[in-house]
């Protein structure tokens, strides 16, 4: 029974983009950070994930990402286990994802062209990685993704002449240079101001929908949350506790969500009632 | 803790004298009339030195030729350096860490003119051996460092670039090389004023440029030959040095 | 959020960077050439047998009885010449650093009638050290050899010489590196500058003076094998004597050995810096 019913989820599952069953992943501490998962991604979903801080969103974007491995439960990415392939195998797939750091790994000497032109990296010949090292290839494709996160004057800056803002912007830029399937984006926009942060995350969601792909979001923000995706899920300490269209989120969930908390928190900071309505109109 | 001290210095007053005992060093002995005489001799014969067109010619082309040895060597050992350094800072696991670090120890324990020796036999004698030499020792000390900078840069920009597909090749290039370049450029700049003194010595076994100039001239005792060959090893030694400080110089302000 | 689109503006660091390229590849050519960089000569036949053979003799080591006797009378003479070699240099080095440091300057503490030659006479000094210092040491023992003959004495005179030159700049160094206030005081008490120098400055800079010379120490034990190769005694020319005959087995036990000794002296080292410390 058990055989059948997995072969079923796995004809259903080879039309997913994203998948995990009954994922758990135990910290080195002992503690599980993430616990028995189930969640289904098709693609050319936008997906946003909100809840507290140590709710386990990073570990669940770094584990779809292939950056590491889940304790328990099965991985779906893109039709394909990760870790059931080979390490080349892992590296085409991983070449087909994008995930947004929140803390930018930007060398600091480097410059900003050269740190968006690396998200191709998977794509280029090691020649061509060389020669744009000295000399950037393809100067007009950085600055046209830098453009988007109005960054194109900066083109040729010194990442570390970067403000926390600008350089979260550079990661988003190189994500979107290296045009992936699948773009998951751990807090992508925490350094960033409210106008700007509401931006960005616009311009992901726009990127998404224009290409048809899939795009995985975790943000602490839940008024751009629930502004700009259709889809929400709700995690808190390691378990899902909700997953659900935007239109059906209510205050009631939200509550339990960040109950710790006290409030549901927004780009501004302020404490705000716990409102959903207001909130998904407050980011109109 | 104060007698412990007087107690070590005596004994190394002791070890001294019986150093000096062992050898049959007598300060008497080697500074006697006659062979003071000798000495004075041989040192006067130095003077004036042989500024000859010819000779000046020679010298020139001798310094040319330790200069490039020392600069290619340091070059072909920065490179050789850095491909050790990599398994010698832990990126392909504990056993190639190990492998590596001892191969590292091992070029930089033996003194490069046993390497010239070495070399001699190995591709003959001329530049070539003395190049091979410098750069085989300089793997060891440059590797060193290499590996001792990179484990020092942190993984987070490379660990994101691999996550995005990239080979490891180019994740190394983009995402490690960057942050740990400048002060690899300086610690070869810095062992370069150090080879230059060296490449001038290994022409002593036969590895080409000034060394070989000297022994040369020594051997023939053309003192006045040998001393100007000592003062263009001077000048060499120098512009090396200064070339080194101002690239040095320039270096830190250059972006990437 | 500007959206004008700016003119495709070129790489900043492009033409400098291309220039810089052009100028290593210019200067790499003719260097390759004049080291007559050619890697294929090491697998010409008769290089490679000889090397081969070589360094096939290398295992097993040579160990026979009267060989490694022969090898630990030259360790034990490599030590003599280190060990001599350093006290010499700490004699020349002793008054030559006294009288070129600025610390014990009577001029510093008022005008005096002879000041100025007294510190013209500083520079030739500064110089002397500068000229031991820079001619390496290995040239040196060259020209002992040839004026005292094979052997250890050679080898002690040369790092004498070196060394003084070392180690008298770098405690000229020590002494203006810390305060010469004391000194000055007992000057201005109308002491003497000797006196001056071992009741105010010495006391201070002991520790450091007495590390770094143990460290030069250690230093001497590896030159003086490198000197003995050019034949001035020791570990360093019973090792050139056996690459001179090709004998694998032989040069093989004197590298372990070489490698030993420097292991040893480091550990000396650090154990009688810790004892005077």
């Amino acid at each position: 029974m058990a055989g059948v019913a997995r072969a079923a989820v796995r004809g259903e599952a080879s039309a997913l983009a994203l998948g995990v069953r009954a994922l758990s992943l135990d910290q080195p501490d002992g503690r599980r950070a993430l616990d028995a998962i189930d969640i289904a991604v098709r693609p050319g979903e936008r997906v946003a994930i909100i809840g507290p801080s140590g709710a386990g969103k990073t570990s669940l974007l770094r584990i779809l990402a292939v950056a590491q491995r889940q304790s328990e439960g099965e991985l779906q990415v893109l039709g394909e286990d990760p870790w059931a392939l080979g390490a080349s195998g892992r590296r085409a797939l991983r070449r087909r994802v994008g995930l947004i750091h929140q803390a930018p790994p930007l060398p600091p000497r480097q410059r900003v062209v050269t740190a968006v032109l690396a998200g191709r990296l998977g794509a280029w010949s090691l020649l061509r990685s060389l020669v744009s090292l000295a000399y950037p290839l393809d100067v007009a494709g950085a600055r046209a993704a830098l453009a988007r996160l109005d960054l194109s004057d900066r083109v040729f800056d010194r990442c570390d002449r970067l403000s926390g803002g600008q350089a979260q912007r550079v990661g988003i830029a190189r994500v979107i240079y290296q045009r992936p399937e699948v773009i998951l984006a751990d807090e992508p926009v925490s350094s960033l101001d409210p106008a700007l942060a509401n931006h960005a995350v616009g311009v992901l969601v726009s990127e998404a929908i224009e290409r048809d792909i899939t795009l995985v979001a975790s943000l602490h923000a839940v008024d751009l949350a629930l502004a700009h995706f259709p889809r929400i899920i709700g995690l808190r300490d390691g378990k899902v506790l909700f997953d659900l269209p935007t239109e059906r989120i209510e205050d009631a969930m939200l509550e339990a969500l960040y109950s710790q908390e006290g409030f549901a928190p927004t780009q501004h900071g302020r404490a705000l009632e716990l409102s959903a309505q207001r909130l998904r109109g407050m980011a109109q | 803790m104060k007698t412990l001290g007087i107690a070590t210095l005596l004994v190394i007053a002791g070890l001294v004298w019986a150093s000096a005992a062992y050898l049959g060093f007598h300060p008497g002995e080697i500074f006697d009339r006659g062979s003071r005489a000798g000495m004075l001799v041989y040192a006067a014969e130095f003077f004036p030195p042989d500024l000859s067109a010819e000779h000046l010619g020679a010298i020139g082309k001798g310094a040319l030729e330790t200069l490039a040895i020392s600069a290619v060597a340091t070059l072909l050992a920065a490179l050789l350096g850095m491909l050790v350094a990599l398994p010698a800072a832990g990126r392909f696991g504990l056993a190639a860490r190990l492998g590596a670090r001892f191969v590292l120890n091992a070029l930089r324990s033996i003194p490069e003119l046993v390497f010239a020796a070495l070399m001699v036999i190995a591709a003959g004698l001329g530049p070539f051996a003395g190049t091979l030499a410098l750069a085989l020792h300089t793997t060891g000390v440059l590797g060193r460092l290499f590996a001792d900078a990179l484990e020092n840069t942190p993984r987070e920009p490379v660990e994101a670039l691999l996550q995005a597909g990239s080979p490891r090749v180019a994740a190394f290039f983009y995402g490690t090389l960057p942050t740990v370049l400048p002060q690899c450029v300086a610690y070869s700049l810095y062992r370069w004023e150090i080879n230059i003194r060296m490449a001038a010595v290994l022409g002593f076994v036969g590895a080409g440029g000034l060394g070989q100039m000297l022994h040369v001239s020594l051997s023939l005792f053309h003192q006045a030959q040998a001393s100007s060959v000592i003062l263009g090893m001077l000048a060499l030694v120098i512009l090396v040095d200064q070339t080194s400080a101002m690239l040095r110089r320039a270096l830190a302000s250059v972006q990437q | 959020m500007s959206a004008v689109s700016l003119p495709a503006a070129r790489d900043p660091a492009a033409l400098p960077r291309l220039g810089l390229a052009a100028i290593a590849l210019l200067l790499l050519w003719p260097g390759l050439r004049i080291t007559e960089f050619n890697p294929a000569v090491l697998f010409e036949s008769g290089n490679a047998a000889t090397m081969g053979r070589f360094l096939s003799q290398f295992v097993p080591p040579a160990v026979a009885p009267d060989f490694l006797l022969l090898v630990g009378r030259a360790t034990l003479e490599t030590l003599a010449i280190a060990t001599l070699g350093t006290a010499l240099a700490f004699v020349i080095a002793f008054p030559l650093s006294l009288v070129t440091s600025q610390s014990l300057s009577l001029s510093a503490i008022g005008p005096s009638r002879d000041a100025g030659w007294r510190r013209a006479l500083r520079y030739p000094f500064r110089l002397l050290l500068i000229v031991l210092r820079a001619i390496p040491e290995l040239v040196w023992a060259l020209l002992f050899v040839r004026a005292v003959g094979l052997g250890p004495t050679a080898g002690v005179l040369a790092l004498a010489i070196t060394y003084g030159g070392m180690l008298g700049k770098v405690y000229a160094e020590i002494y203006e590196s810390g305060s010469n206030r004391p000194a000055r005081a007992l000057m201005e008490g109308g002491a003497g500058r000797l006196q001056a120098y071992l009741y105010g400055l010495l006391p201070a800079a002991l520790p450091e003076l007495v590390s770094y010379t143990i460290y030069r120490w250690e230093c001497a034990v590896r030159a003086s094998v490198i000197m003995g190769f050019v034949g001035a005694g020791g570990l360093g020319q019973q090792l050139e004597l056996s690459m001179r005959m090709l004998n694998g087995a032989e040069a093989c036990t004197i590298l372990i050995t070489f490698l030993l000794l420097v292991l040893l002296a480091d550990g000396v080292s650090a154990l009688f810096r810790r004892l005077l410390a």
